[in-house]
């Protein structure tokens, strides 16, 4: 890459910017900003030594998150992405416990509709006894089935 | 808790071959005893950028600032390519599954209260079962929450 258009590490760091620069492709001109991130937080020769050590087809996803990592420490500097990441554990644990309350519901309403469609009362003869344990037994079989359904 | 002349120095000086003075920034949360916990940090941040990290905050959330660094620097080493952004990205996907999972649910309840009401209604006026309304625009609700959902999981989750 000639001087007149270096890439946005080396006019950062005020430098020529080689034709075989390996921060180019990963931190164009266009922009700065995310170059001026990744250098407070990890230091240019850091990045070079990290983007050296990964495998060159996947180089571009390495830059992209430790840009993303360095401007979520430049955002938060005491947590950073471990902000990020805090917040996500407590909004799944939020939905969990939505959702077993929900199955819940669910079970209640299923049991609640059951009682609303008793089986039929035996007439003293014993082969009913025997069908209404077998209906017992299959509502609760479809009870376990929706509370493994989610 | 400073390292001084008389005693041990942090494990920062250790490392960086130096000698360890009474107000070394680093003495408080590298301790001698726990080498790796610099080193680490040392390897993906480098000495200086921690330095004027902990220099800019202050003292009362230096521990926490380690802290997170410290974790930062273990998922990069365990994860050269992705490190702390492949686990929010992985858990965006969950909350999101979650979150359609929970629609899914909450619509099936709904539905599961619609049915139970013709059963009520036989014993109301046809009139009343009519009037409930509100339980046919909820279920619209849920399920159209469940679609919007379902579009927003495509999404790039590093697009901040």
């Amino acid at each position: 890459m000639s001087s007149f258009s270096r890439c946005a590490a080396c006019k950062y760091l005020r430098r020529k910017c080689p034709q075989d620069c390996i921060l180019a492709p990963y931190f164009p001109s266009s922009n700065p900003q995310r170059f001026v991130c990744v250098h407070k937080i990890f230091g240019a020769s850091n990045v070079t030594k990290m983007l050296q050590q990964v495998p060159g087809h996947l180089r571009a996803e390495a830059a992209e998150c430790i840009s993303y990592e360095a401007i979520a420490r430049v955002q938060d500097p005491v947590y950073g992405c471990v902000g990020i990441i805090t917040q996500l554990q407590q909004q799944i644990s939020q939905i969990h416990s939505e959702i077993m309350k929900t199955k819940g519901e669910m079970i209640a309403h299923h049991c609640a509709h059951s009682q609303h469609h008793p089986p039929p009362q035996p007439q003293g003869d014993p082969s009913w006894s025997i069908s209404l344990h077998q209906q017992q037994q299959d509502y609760s079989q479809s009870d376990e089935h929706l509370l493994r359904k989610y | 808790m400073g390292g001084s002349s008389g005693s041990s120095p942090c494990a920062s000086c250790k490392l960086l071959r130096r000698r360890c003075s009474k107000d070394c920034i680093f003495a408080p949360y590298f301790p001698p005893h726990d080498p790796h916990k610099f080193a680490i940090v040392h390897k993906v941040f480098g000495a200086s950028n921690i330095s004027k990290m902990l220099q800019e905050l202050p003292v009362n959330q230096r521990g926490d600032a380690v802290s997170s660094l410290v974790y930062e620097a273990n998922a990069r080493v365990r994860d050269p390519v992705y490190g702390c952004a492949g686990t929010i990205s992985y858990l965006q996907n969950q909350l999101s599954q979650l979150q359609l999972q929970l629609a899914a649910a909450q619509a099936e309840v709904l539905t599961m209260q619609m049915h139970q009401k013709p059963h009520l209604a036989e014993q109301e006026s046809e009139m009343s079962f009519l009037m409930a309304g509100d339980d046919f625009n909820s279920i619209s609700h849920y399920i159209a929450v469940a679609s919007n959902l379902s579009a927003t999981v495509m999404e790039d989750p590093l697009t901040r």
